[in-house]
This record gives C-alpha cells, sequence and structure tokens, in this order.
C-alpha cells in the first residue's frame, strides 16, 4: 500500500492553473523530493499534501485514507517549514510538545517523547530558551523535533535547509538523510537545490510550470533525463546539451558537431540509433575526458572525440574545468585535477557516450 | 567639537522652552486650582498660591452644581469609568479579532470590506448622530451608558481593526500554518499564538480608545440622559451654570480632575505606545 497517493490533482486560482495533472505515488520509507525552479508549483503541490491549500480537482490519499477534502490536523503529517515558523513566546519545549498539547495528549507522554526527540536532535540544553535567542541551525532543529514528536505517517519538509549558510546546509543535510535512515520515515521534501534532492532523495520529482517533467530515482534521473529541461536543470555544471547532426551506417551512428573556425568535430556512436537528422547531443562534463590516456575506456576511440579549441580552464580543487566552444554552444568537460590543460590552446578531448542522451531540438524530448 | 556642544545646548535650550511652553497651561491650572477666589481676584495668573487650599477641589468633586444637580463631578466620573472601560475593552477585543482574520485568514472580498471599516474612521461624527439616534432608540439604549457603550465600540472598531491588523499583517503566515498543521484551531491559534505577542498593539488600542472615549463630548452630550451623563459633559455644565462670581479656582480643578484619567493611562503605558506605534515598521 502507497503511503501516499496522488491522483490527478488539479490546482488552480480562478484561470490561473498551478498544478496540471499531478500522479504520484510513494511507498513507506521514500524519501521523495519535489524538485524545480521557484514557481514551478513545487511548494504549492506540498501544501495541497498538507491540506493548507484546497485544491480543484483529483485524490490525495495518505495510508490508503482518501484524505482530500481532510483538514491538515488529521491528515497525520507533519511539517517543517522554510522559515521555521517557530511559535515566538513559547520556549522550545513547549513549541516541541504545543502540538500534543493541542490534542489532548497526557503530560507524561508529552514529557517522554520530549525527552525522546530532544535526545536524538541534540537540543536538551536549548529546552527552556525561546526561539529568538537560537541560531539558525538550532531553530532548524527545534522545528525538526516538532514534526518528530509528532510520529507521523507522512513528514512534509518545505525548503528547510534554504535560510541556512551553505556550511551548515550541508552539514544538516547530511542528518536529515540519516534520521530517514534511523526512523525509516516517509518524506515529502521541497527544494529548489539539484544537490540537495539528488543526495537526499529515493525518488526525485522534477517539475516546471506545474506539470511534472520526471519521476524516478536519482540514478534515473541524472542518467537518462526525460528531456532537456531536466538535464539541464540536474548536475552540476550542467549536461552539455549540443546541437548536432547524425548519420547512420555500417552498424554506427556518426555525429557531427559544427564549430567555429574549424572542421565539423565528428564522433562515433558504436550503437546504431534511429535517430533524426537533427539533434540534441546531451553528454555529462564528467563523460568528456582527456583524449590521452584514456584509450582503454569504451568510445574513446579515434572516433569519439578529436582535437577542441579550450577557452576557459576552471581549477575547482578536485576536479578542473574545461569550457570550448561547440555546436554554437559551450561545453564543459571534467578533467583532473593534475591536468596539463592550457586556455587558449588546443586540447584532445574524448566522449563518453556509453551513457550518452539524446534529445530532439523542436519539442526537447528524450529520443534514446 | 565646541560647535558641537554648542549646538547640543542650543538644542536643549529650545527643548527647554518648548517644554515649558506646553506646561504652561498645566501651571496655571495647577495654581489656580489651589487658590481661594480672594486671591485669584487679587493676584497674578502666574504666581504661586500663598495659601493653598484644597478647597475648590472638594467642591469641584462632591458639591459642584451641574445644573440643577449639585453632586460635583463624581457621579458622572462613575458614568464614565462605567462607559470607557467596557467599551475600551469590547472594541479591543472584536479589532484584535478582526485584525487576525484580516491579517492572517483572508477570504474572497476581505479587502473590500477592510476598506469599508477603515472608511469607517473617516466618518464625522455629526453625520451618525440622526441615525445612530434612531438606532440606539429602536433598540432601547437611549439615554444610557450601555447605549453610550454601544456608540464608542461602534465607532472605534475602525481604528481597532486596523491597528491589530497592520501589527498581525507582519507576522509569517507560516506560523498560522505550522499551528494548524500541529491542530490548533482558529481561536486555539488566536490565543495561544497571537495574543501573547500583542502586548504593544493592545496598549495602543487601549490608550488610544480610552483617550477618544473619555474626552468625548459629542456622543455624550448627544446620547446621554439625566443620569446617565459622562464626565465631560458635567464639565461643561459646571463651567457654565456657575451665577454670580465665577469660580475659576472649582472650574480648574474640575478640569484636572475630568483629564486625569487619560493622563495616567498615558504615563503608565506611554513607553509602550510610542513601541507599537513604530512595531512593524522595521525588520526587526
Amino acid at each position: 500500500m502507497p503511503i501516499l497517493q496522488i491522483d490527478h490533482l488539479q490546482k488552480a486560482y480562478g484561470d490561473t492553473h498551478i498544478l496540471h495533472d499531478i500522479n504520484i505515488s510513494i511507498d513507506e520509507g521514500d524519501f521523495l523530493v519535489l524538485v524545480g525552479p521557484s514557481g514551478c508549483g513545487k511548494s504549492t503541490l506540498l501544501n495541497c499534501i498538507a491540506g493548507l491549500e484546497p485544491i480543484t480537482g483529483g485524490d490525495i490519499q495518505i495510508a490508503g485514507r482518501n484524505v482530500t477534502g481532510v483538514s491538515p490536523k488529521d491528515r497525520d503529517i507533519a511539517m517543517v517549514f522554510q522559515s521555521y515558523a517557530l511559535y515566538p513566546t513559547m520556549t522550545v519545549a513547549k513549541n516541541i510538545t504545543f502540538g500534543m498539547k493541542v490534542r489532548g495528549v497526557d503530560k507524561a507522554t508529552q514529557d517522554t517523547k520530549l525527552a525522546e526527540v530532544s535526545r536524538q536532535l541534540q537540543i536538551e540544553p536549548l529546552l527552556h530558551r525561546k526561539p529568538g535567542q537560537l541560531s539558525g541551525g538550532q531553530r532548524q532543529r527545534v522545528a525538526m523535533g516538532r514534526a518528530l514528536v509528532r510520529d507521523p505517517k507522512l513528514f512534509l519538509f518545505d525548503e528547510p535547509l534554504s535560510n541556512l549558510d551553505a556550511k551548515l546546509r550541508v552539514s544538516m543535510r547530511t542528518e536529515i538523510k540519516k534520521l530517514h535512515q534511523d526512523l525509516n520515515a516517509s518524506i515529502v521534501y521541497v527544494t529548489h537545490d539539484q544537490i540537495e534532492a539528488m543526495t537526499l532523495a529515493t525518488k526525485i520529482v522534477v517539475m516546471k510550470g506545474g506539470v511534472i517533467q520526471q519521476i524516478g530515482t536519482p540514478a534515473e534521473i541524472y542518467n537518462r533525463p526525460a528531456n532537456m529541461f531536466v538535464a539541464d536543470f540536474m548536475g552540476s555544471p550542467a549536461m552539455n546539451l549540443i546541437p548536432a547532426r547524425v548519420r547512420v551506417d555500417a552498424g554506427q551512428t556518426r555525429i557531427e558537431i559544427a564549430r567555429d573556425g574549424a572542421e565539423p568535430l565528428v564522433i562515433t556512436d558504436p550503437v546504431a540509433r534511429d535517430l533524426p537528422a537533427q539533434i540534441i547531443l546531451g553528454v555529462r562534463p564528467e563523460d568528456i575526458h582527456e583524449a590521452t590516456g584514456n584509450a582503454h575506456l569504451p568510445g574513446t576511440a579515434q572516433g569519439a572525440g578529436g582535437e577542441v579549441m579550450i577557452e576557459i580552464v576552471e581549477p575547482a580543487g578536485a576536479d578542473t574545468f574545461a569550457v570550448t566552444h561547440l555546436g554554437g554552444k559551450a561545453v564543459t568537460a571534467r578533467l583532473r585535477a593534475e591536468s596539463a590543460v592550457r586556455p587558449r590552446a588546443m586540447f584532445p578531448l574524448a566522449f563518453d557516450l556509453s551513457k550518452v542522451s539524446y534529445f530532439s531540438p523542436t519539442d526537447g524530448e528524450r529520443l534514446n | 567639537m565646541t560647535s558641537n556642544t554648542a549646538l547640543r545646548w542650543g538644542l536643549y535650550g529650545m527643548l527647554i522652552l518648548f517644554a515649558l511652553f506646553y506646561l504652561m497651561p498645566l501651571f496655571v491650572m495647577l495654581t489656580t486650582s489651589l487658590k481661594s477666589l480672594e486671591e485669584i481676584r487679587t493676584g497674578s495668573l502666574l504666581a504661586l498660591p500663598r495659601d493653598i487650599t484644597f478647597a475648590p477641589w472638594a467642591e469641584a468633586w462632591s458639591t459642584a452644581c451641574a445644573g440643577t444637580q449639585c453632586e460635583g463631578l463624581r457621579p458622572f466620573f462613575w458614568n464614565s469609568v462605567l462607559m470607557a472601560v467596557p467599551a475600551v475593552l469590547i472594541s479591543t477585543v472584536i479589532g484584535a479579532l478582526n485584525g487576525y482574520v484580516f491579517a492572517q485568514w483572508t477570504f474572497r472580498g476581505a479587502n473590500l470590506l477592510f476598506a469599508a471599516i477603515l472608511f469607517g474612521c473617516f466618518i464625522p461624527f455629526q453625520v451618525v448622530l440622526l441615525p445612530m439616534a434612531q438606532m440606539l432608540g429602536l433598540m432601547g439604549l437611549a439615554g444610557t451608558i450601555p447605549g453610550l457603550i454601544f456608540v464608542h465600540v461602534i465607532y472605534g472598531l475602525g481604528f481597532t481593526t486596523l491597528f491589530f491588523r497592520n501589527y498581525y499583517v507582519t507576522i509569517p503566515q507560516e506560523l498560522v500554518r505550522a499551528a494548524k498543521v500541529d491542530g490548533a484551531g482558529f481561536f486555539r491559534i488566536f490565543w495561544s499564538i497571537f495574543l501573547p505577542i500583542s502586548l504593544p498593539i493592545i496598549t495602543v488600542s487601549v490608550i488610544w480608545q480610552f483617550t477618544q472615549i473619555w474626552n468625548d463630548f459629542l456622543f455624550g452630550v448627544s446620547f446621554s440622559g439625566a443620569g446617565s451623563q459622562p464626565v465631560t459633559v458635567a464639565l461643561n455644565n459646571i463651567v457654565n451654570s456657575t451665577t454670580g462670581v465665577k469660580a475659576y479656582n472649582v472650574d480648574m480643578a474640575a478640569a484636572i480632575i475630568a483629564a486625569l484619567p487619560t493622563l495616567l493611562v498615558y504615563v503608565i503605558a506611554g513607553k509602550y505606545f510610542i513601541r507599537g506605534l513604530t512595531a512593524g515598521s522595521v525588520k526587526g
């Protein structure tokens, strides 16, 4: 039985459609991340699941129970908000137990639960402070404590890390992941940060303009993006999307990429594919290698690459990014840190096409 | 450095001058109220009393004649208390609830309704006199203290709603959402989350309403009966109904007595008044 099932959900404000025909199903213990650029409807969808926004059409089921018209308090959910939304006049302890108090849970149970959760989140020394006396990271913990103490069927997180500084964000991310593993909790998590989505999720929903672009595991989303939007949105640096021409002959696919001031770059995909003449070639930066010394890699025979003019070199510590220009687009290659690549010089690059994506230039959909 | 100091002294000098200027009437009232009639007639207006006497105060409080009734201000003072305290409390409570709804539970047409309520703040007293008299007559409240309370609550709602709405609108909506998920309902959220953070704006509302209602003359004189006149009306009657020699000292004492409660409220809660008026204007 899915812990959350959304069927044909529609959401509109008057004539403005915010969400179009949303269908999602997750199992118990899943960590679902809703990801997309701002304004894509991901937070609205989360609020619909919480019952904070009424929906225009469709059904929402939580743990097999249709909750479509049910108020938030009766949905057996807990939510962590972007601004933490701690009650300013209550102490940390009162913040955490407020929900139980409202529901009439007896004092002994409240105290036990409070002790348990505050130990888990290491906020015991803070219990008597007011939210105003806490740092951002501490507030975040308290907000999570307020959700954890409820022991709900479903946890909802609305961009919980976006107000933290970069370093704290990474450590809290790890903690949320650990919490998920320890509790085997079912979570729906909204973020605009694709790295958060990749690291946390067991399942990702990529959204744009109120429409689901793709649902899949992080690996599926990353390796087989359903369209150019997903390919571009997920991954940093983004996937290279290079306009190219295709010729199929002798069981091989020859891909020609136009470039300025030189012959077209021709690379060969050893697999025969049924592709139109014009395509967009999608290659992750890490699938473009330095050609020398990498001959053992699949698809890096001399046919799958060539010398290109490097424009910019960006050392990033663990890697060095080299940017060239192919098919009218900037193309980034992720090279070894100690690579000898130099800007404004020719450099041999090899394309690993084992995970290649091909997209239609007309509608952006995946072709292979 | 020296020019800076000079500037500072100049500034203080100006401020002290203004303060003296504004305090002058109070000084005259106070000194006059402590003089005998004989001394008022022979002495200067600004002179300190030679023999301090509290007789005018006693007379103003309990024996001065307002029209034909010679019981001083006392009964009318209590009328004012009985009118102002419930009117202030009721209009503040309803205003808080209104503001809470307008700020956090917006509904279709909320802005229009809020604009209509705001419009109520700008309606002059005189415009509502006749319809209000008719209303009070229909409700059987004409000439009674509950009738005056009703009038002041209605007239004050526009202001109190505005105060609370503008205060609550700065509170993030996520707070209400979090409480909803936690299981709290409309009144629980108001009681447990909004009311505890409302002290500054409650102070503003109470001071504003108390000053308005206590000092009001027009509604008081229009809608009160023989036994329900507020202190402002009685003060007017005392000052105007003297026969023979005008008892300035009694008039001054009566005026101070009538003004004392608003002065007291402001002194006690004034600090919060300023704080509440500016709350929310700066993100803090």
